[in-house]
């Protein structure tokens, strides 16, 4: 076990964090703005990728596939808006988990029709690939670096559009109240568009961003719907720093889990054993910590209600 | 009334229910056509017709059905086509968990099954039956000629990892059978992870000579795409089941140079291989994958004892007719070991670029020659 090891298993876990970020950012506020479970958040994580895989494709301009792949993630995220989630706003929850479930059914198989079963292809940028070289003989993939980055900046981003614009000023008061807002002459039914648009936009780049790094396929949005849904009931629902926090802490618990769990084993049992029971057990730590958080503070950790 | 209801119930069950002509023979096929394994089930099916059409033997009838990749669905399909559609052979499924479902039930009430693809190994060893032929391999045969392999060729610290689950142990143990010096390390990872980061930094950080991964389907991809992305060289080695002709396709040159071993490879030089490829390339227009052999060799076995004798009117004559298998196999060389599997050679192949752009598989040479899998001693056929 060298000191590189640990360093780029960090690194890996604020990655993985970085991303799960995105998604859980744009889950919490659809949540916390206007009160709706979305399900489908995961199709528009696919969305996202497929688009900037097939713009990719034929353009052979990676940033460019990834605008669009952006821009096509929230245009769809507006038209859900206005065709269905309107309608759910004042259904009760077991509605709106029917209604979305319904939603992913269409798209994975409208994806199938469009873009046939087979994977597509999807490769990191020329500029991006390879690895740099870090502080104490780490080399580290430039890719992974870059999202990292992008994490930050879209954080940074975030704290300064709910914080400092007139914009965020309203989401917020949605938040606190959405009937009072809505008296008080704000157009809800726009600002929720946009709120939604905002979301779908976030969960596309982050599927376009993975994408690169993993197969763009039918499917892929779930299984990182389902830990974005861990990270913002750790964060507390609703709360963009809990998402950030809850983010980070599930990349981290997570991937320096199945790494330093199995290894922890091997001191006491054999190694094959070790390895198995330790690669189950690690998988199931993020939930371990979900449950002890939500012992503790049921609310999450930046939970408000 | 009610007397009209029952005559009307059973004209409409007389109607729906089909007779057999005299010499027609019903194959059931159950293979994945969706969801996320469909390409394999897809070359299945387009490799097995395309033998059928090319035969020009009109009295065999297929009736396809897609299972979704699910061990229910699988089996009450199975029953269906024993019960309404009276099917005398069946074939198609490529899931081990599909198959040891399904294959017990079926091969337990006198039907003949043919495996294009799974291969599980209580089927081939303690489970196996006089009715069950595997047209493909048992499933730890290309990973056991990946040990033998990456032996010979003087690798002493191989870094080995597989999914979690019967057939990422299976292949793990099969690779270990064969290569029997050092390992860096042997790690299992999560089914359906996409993410092999951490398993990546740890392969780097071994100091491994070589990596050996089974990792099916969209994993394997995550993981290659990673790994040519991190600027790790160490050579990779693998089953062909994670570089057929799509995955390799949805990889690009981030496979390139990859080495894996398979029982087929669509340059293998033989006429009838190439008379395959060549016909297949003509009507699907793709290269197809060692999947579409299996279903094309299936199709053939199947013919080939057709000639003989009529599953139902002839049931022991039949069989002794699969056992023979006298058939233009697209591997070359191929017949059955006593437990009804192949004894076949298992071949090595690098992925190299094309020329227009793409990338593809190549021969590169033998991994074991007349390879036979450890389970028949348990088998008492």
């Amino acid at each position: 076990m060298t000191v590189a090891l640990i360093v780029e298993q960090i690194l890996n876990g604020l990655q993985l964090g970085t991303m799960l970020f995105l998604m859980a950012s744009g889950l919490t506020l659809v949540f916390g703005v206007m009160g709706l479970i979305n399900l489908a958040h995961g199709s528009f994580y696919m969305a996202g990728a497929f688009v900037t895989a097939t713009v990719t494709a034929t353009t052979g301009n990676f940033w460019l596939g990834l605008l669009v792949g952006v821009l096509a993630a929230a245009a769809i995220g507006v038209i859900v808006e206005f065709v269905i989630m309107r309608r759910l706003y004042d259904r009760g929850h077991l509605d709106q988990v029917l209604a979305t479930f319904a939603l992913i059914l269409i798209f994975s198989e409208g994806t199938y029709m469009i873009f046939g079963s087979s994977p597509l292809f999807l490769s990191v940028p020329q500029e991006l690939r390879g690895s740099v070289s870090l502080p104490f003989d780490i080399s580290y993939s430039r890719y992974r670096l870059a999202i990292i980055g992008m994490g930050v900046l879209v954080a940074i981003g975030l704290y300064l559009l709910i914080s400092k614009t007139r914009l965020g000023m309203r989401i917020r008061a949605g938040e606190n109240d959405r009937e009072m807002i809505g008296a008080l002459g704000v157009d809800i039914k726009t600002l929720y568009t946009l709120v939604f648009a905002l979301g779908a936009g976030l969960a596309g780049l982050a599927g376009s961003t993975i994408g690169a790094l993993q197969s763009v396929r039918v499917g892929m949005g779930e299984p990182v719907l389902i830990m974005a849904f861990v990270v913002i009931v750790i964060g507390g629902i609703g709360s963009i720093k809990g998402a950030l926090v809850g983010a980070l802490l599930v990349g981290l618990v997570d991937t320096l889990g199945r790494i330093f769990m199995p290894l922890t084993l091997v001191s006491f049992m054999p190694a094959s054993q070790a390895m198995s029971i330790g690669s189950a057990v690690s998988s199931m730590l993020i939930y371990i910590m979900m449950a002890t958080i939500l012992a503790f503070r049921p609310h999450g950790l930046f939970g408000s209600k | 009334m009610k007397q009209s209801i029952k005559l009307g119930l059973g004209l409409a069950m007389a109607a729906t229910m089909t007779v057999a002509q005299a010499n027609e023979v019903r194959v059931g096929m159950i293979t994945t056509l969706s969801g996320g394994g469909a390409h394999l089930g897809v070359d299945v099916r387009d490799g097995f017709m395309l033998a059928i059409e090319q035969s020009g033997n009109s009295d065999v009838n297929v009736i396809i059905r897609d299972d979704a990749q699910r061990p229910d669905l699988a089996n009450s399909l199975a029953s269906e086509m024993m019960d309404r559609e009276n099917v005398h052979v069946m074939t198609g499924l490529i899931w081990s968990n599909l198959a040891m479902a399904v294959v017990p039930s079926v091969t337990r009430q006198g039907m003949f099954y043919l495996s294009p693809n799974a291969g599980p190994s209580d089927l081939a060893g303690r489970m196996c039956h006089e009715n069950y032929f595997n047209v493909a391999w048992q499933n730890d045969a290309l990973h056991e000629a990946m040990g033998q392999y990456v032996r010979d060729q003087g690798y002493e610290n191989p870094f080995i990892l597989a999914p979690n689950y019967p057939a990422g142990t299976d292949a793990l143990s099969g690779f270990k059978r064969y290569y029997d010096g050092e390992l860096a390390n042997e790690i299992y990872t999560q089914l359906g992870q996409e993410d092999y980061a951490a398993e990546i930094s740890q392969i780097r950080a071994s100091g491994a000579d070589s990596v050996f991964y089974f990792l099916p389907g969209g994993m394997g991809i995550s993981f290659m795409n990673q790994y040519a992305n991190s600027g790790t060289d160490i050579p990779v080695f693998g089953p062909a089941f994670s570089f057929d002709e799509v995955i390799v396709g949805a990889l690009g040159e981030a496979a390139e140079g990859v080495i894996n071993t398979s029982q087929w490879a669509h340059d293998l030089d033989n006429d009838t291989n190439r008379a395959f490829v060549e016909a297949f390339r003509a009507e699907h227009g793709r290269t197809p994958t060692l999947y579409a052999s299996q279903g094309y060799d299936t199709a053939k076995l199947l013919l080939s004892a057709l000639e003989v004798a009529h599953p139902e009117d002839d049931p022991d004559a039949f069989r002794e007719a699969l056992r023979a298998a006298d058939f233009a196999s697209t591997r070359g060389e191929f017949r059955f070991a006593s437990n009804q599997h192949p004894i076949q050679d298992i071949y090595v192949r690098e992925i190299v670029a094309n020329g227009d752009g793409g990338f593809t598989n190549q021969l590169i040479g033998v991994a074991m020659e007349d390879h036979q899998d450890v389970y028949g001693a348990d088998c008492g056929l």
